[in-house]
């Protein structure tokens, strides 16, 4: 009984300090179900990662989570208050989205991209204003891009793109910031650059929710990670535990060999690509 | 590009006075610039003159409203263009791609197959564009499981070509003496026959749809994002949009309504603003409506003097618009890979 009551006190905590939270969350397109039952949550500054494989429902989830997608079933609330009462203003307020950095936008300078994150601080017909730039030109400047505020964000490179997204969400001064597989498409080193960005994220107090299909990204910057499987919950817990070579078969259906290096108390991932034996002569 | 802004937009709008002195002075008729500022600072203080009466005629019968209609209609149709390629994330579509041009257009050809008043030509045409781009709306938002906006544009192109079919058997069906002429004379468009009570009613709407635009002039560049990015931001993307298409709506069928349809301008001016100051939405507007402005009224003072005969405007802009259009792609190329 004892036990019981103090597990309720926990969870009542955890609902105060969350963010966001979805209970018995049914998700997917409408008409298409994708998953049910989805509990998460991610508390303030928690660098929350899910993984799973390209179209193992990731996006979508994160679209409901969002707003961008009517919930299935089940409930989702931004620091205790339920999504669909929100406001668009308030949405935008509680949460940033960072979009993949594709190439489809007209050829704004870098800093209009970034001030355009001030839409939900801003009255309908009005425009950015002096604390509105100001605020702009903090959030390029903790990205380090300010020499890029001025060059049209067509003409900088993927690495960079996403950096001025980055910016645009810190702009719009939500704690909790959504990125949708920011490491997609950039090479080896934009790709560690944006973790490391995710990593002063959350020493900076923000929360970060994003996903990935490289289990080494989890390993290496996620407080918790979460394993889609066809859309549901496969596990959910500290990355260490969760990625496990038996998840990553579940998940990747492949191989994998996880790598302790035990003095600096990492771990990687090697998956094992099958060996083609030389044809006979 | 800040500081351009006043510097670019000063120059377009000196440009537009210039264009216009010009227009008021050449013709059949020519007024020196010294004729035309005793007579318009007579009209101004109230005193009499001492040129012939034919001075106040041509001036404010016959070239006046049509100078101010090719500034109207010039800006118009640019800054609809300007709002649709924005909305639309896309470069190449023109004020008449939800169908507003084809409507509007087969709205006249009824009203002259019904032989009615040339103001109820007007009333059906502008009637025609609301009603064809109403149209559009609502069956491309019926449409679901489709990207919003591919949707309506791919709804667009259908419709316009159904209103185009119409207009088709129209001209089929028209009385090749009376009516078909009548009926070519206003697919090609022209500012010839345009009256100061046209300008009385036309101007109005005009600057009615101007202003939301105006008003929305930042939130247009959030528009311009994906529906997610855009929503995400705090837009109410789908309020938004409706308030902006009817707007824009309004503006172009006012215009096309009083001058038929005239090409080109709503597709080539926002580019050539775009290059000039960057695609940033209030930065744009100004210049692209002074842009349209002058354009207009530098093509339509072309085609009522460089021949015997009146060139249909429509005709001009198209002849001086592929050129330009396809030297500002290869400029806009080369710049963004710069």
């Amino acid at each position: 009984m004892a036990a019981r009551g103090h597990e309720f006190a926990l969870e009542s905590v955890t609902v105060n300090a969350s963010l966001i939270e979805a209970r018995a969350l049914a998700y997917g397109h409408p008409g298409r179900t994708l998953g049910r039952d989805i509990n998460l949550d991610v508390a303030e500054g928690e660098v929350l990662c899910v993984l799973g494989p390209n179209g193992g429902g990731k996006t979508t989830l994160f679209r409901t989570l969002l707003a961008l997608l009517p919930t299935h079933s089940g409930n989702i609330s931004l620091r205790g208050k339920a999504l669909h009462d929100c406001t668009d203003t308030e949405r935008a307020r509680m949460m940033a989205y960072v979009p993949q950095a594709n190439n489809t936008y007209f050829a704004f300078t870098v800093r209009d991209v970034v001030l355009m994150g001030r839409t939900a601080h801003l009255g309908l017909f009005n425009r950015p204003g002096a604390k509105d730039i100001a605020a702009a030109d903090v959030a390029m400047n903790e990205l380090n891009i300010t020499h890029l505020a001025d060059k049209t964000i067509t003409q900088i490179s993927g690495g960079e793109r996403q950096l001025a997204l980055i910016a645009r969400a810190l702009a719009q001064e939500s704690p909790l910031l959504i990125m949708d597989e920011p490491t997609a498409s950039l090479d080896f080193g934009n790709q560690a650059l944006i973790l490391h960005e995710i990593l002063r994220l959350k020493a900076s107090g923000r929360s970060v929710l994003f996903c990935t299909h490289d289990p080494d990204h989890a390993l290496q910057c996620a407080d918790r990670a979460l394993l889609l499987h066809h859309g549901n919950v496969l596990a959910l817990g500290v990355p260490r535990e969760v990625v496990t070579a038996a998840n990553l078969r579940t998940l990747y259906d492949v191989e994998v060999q996880l790598i302790e290096d035990a003095a600096r108390g990492h771990a990687f991932c090697r998956p094992r690509v099958r060996a083609v034996e030389a044809p006979p002569l | 590009m800040n500081q351009r802004l006043p510097t670019l937009s000063l120059a377009a709008l000196a440009l537009l006075v210039v264009l216009a002195f010009i227009a008021f002075s050449v013709g059949r008729f020519s007024i020196s610039p010294s004729e035309l500022w005793t007579v318009l600072w007579a009209k101004l203080t109230g005193n009499t003159h001492t040129l012939p009466s034919t001075y106040d005629a041509v001036i404010f019968q016959i070239r006046g409203p049509r100078v101010i209609a090719a500034i109207f209609i010039g800006a118009a149709l640019a800054g609809a263009g300007a709002v649709y390629q924005n909305m639309f994330r896309n470069p190449l579509v023109s004020p008449d791609i939800l169908g507003v041009s084809s409507g509007a257009a087969l709205g006249a050809v009824l009203a002259i197959f019904l032989s009615l008043p040339i103001l109820a030509i007007q009333g059906f045409a502008f009637a025609g564009g609301l009603v064809a781009v109403a149209m559009v709306y609502f069956i491309g938002n019926a449409v679901r499981g489709h990207d919003p906006i591919l949707a309506l544009i791919l709804t667009g192109v259908v419709v316009g070509t159904l209103l185009g079919s119409g207009i088709a058997m129209m001209k089929y069906l028209a009385d090749p003496y009376n009516q078909l002429p009548a009926i070519t004379f206003w697919l090609l468009g022209s500012l010839s026959s345009i009256t100061p009570a046209d300008l009385w009613i036309a101007s109005p709407l005009v600057l009615v749809g101007l202003v939301p635009i105006f008003l929305l002039r930042w939130r247009m560049n959030v528009l311009s994002l994906s529906d997610d990015e855009a929503r995400a931001l705090g837009v109410n993307v789908a309020r938004l949009r409706i308030i902006i298409v009817a707007s824009a709506t309004l503006v172009t069928a006012a215009a096309v309504s009083i001058s038929g349809i005239i090409g080109w301008i709503g597709l080539l001016i926002p580019h050539a603003a775009r290059l000039l100051i960057g695609p940033e939405f209030a930065r744009m507007l100004p210049l692209t409506l002074l842009l349209g402005a002058s354009y207009l009224l530098a093509v339509d003072t072309l085609a009522r003097t460089m021949a015997s005969i009146e060139i249909p405007p429509g005709v001009l802009t198209a002849l001086i618009g592929t050129p330009l259009f396809l030297w500002l792609l290869a400029a806009t190329n080369s710049r963004s890979k710069a």
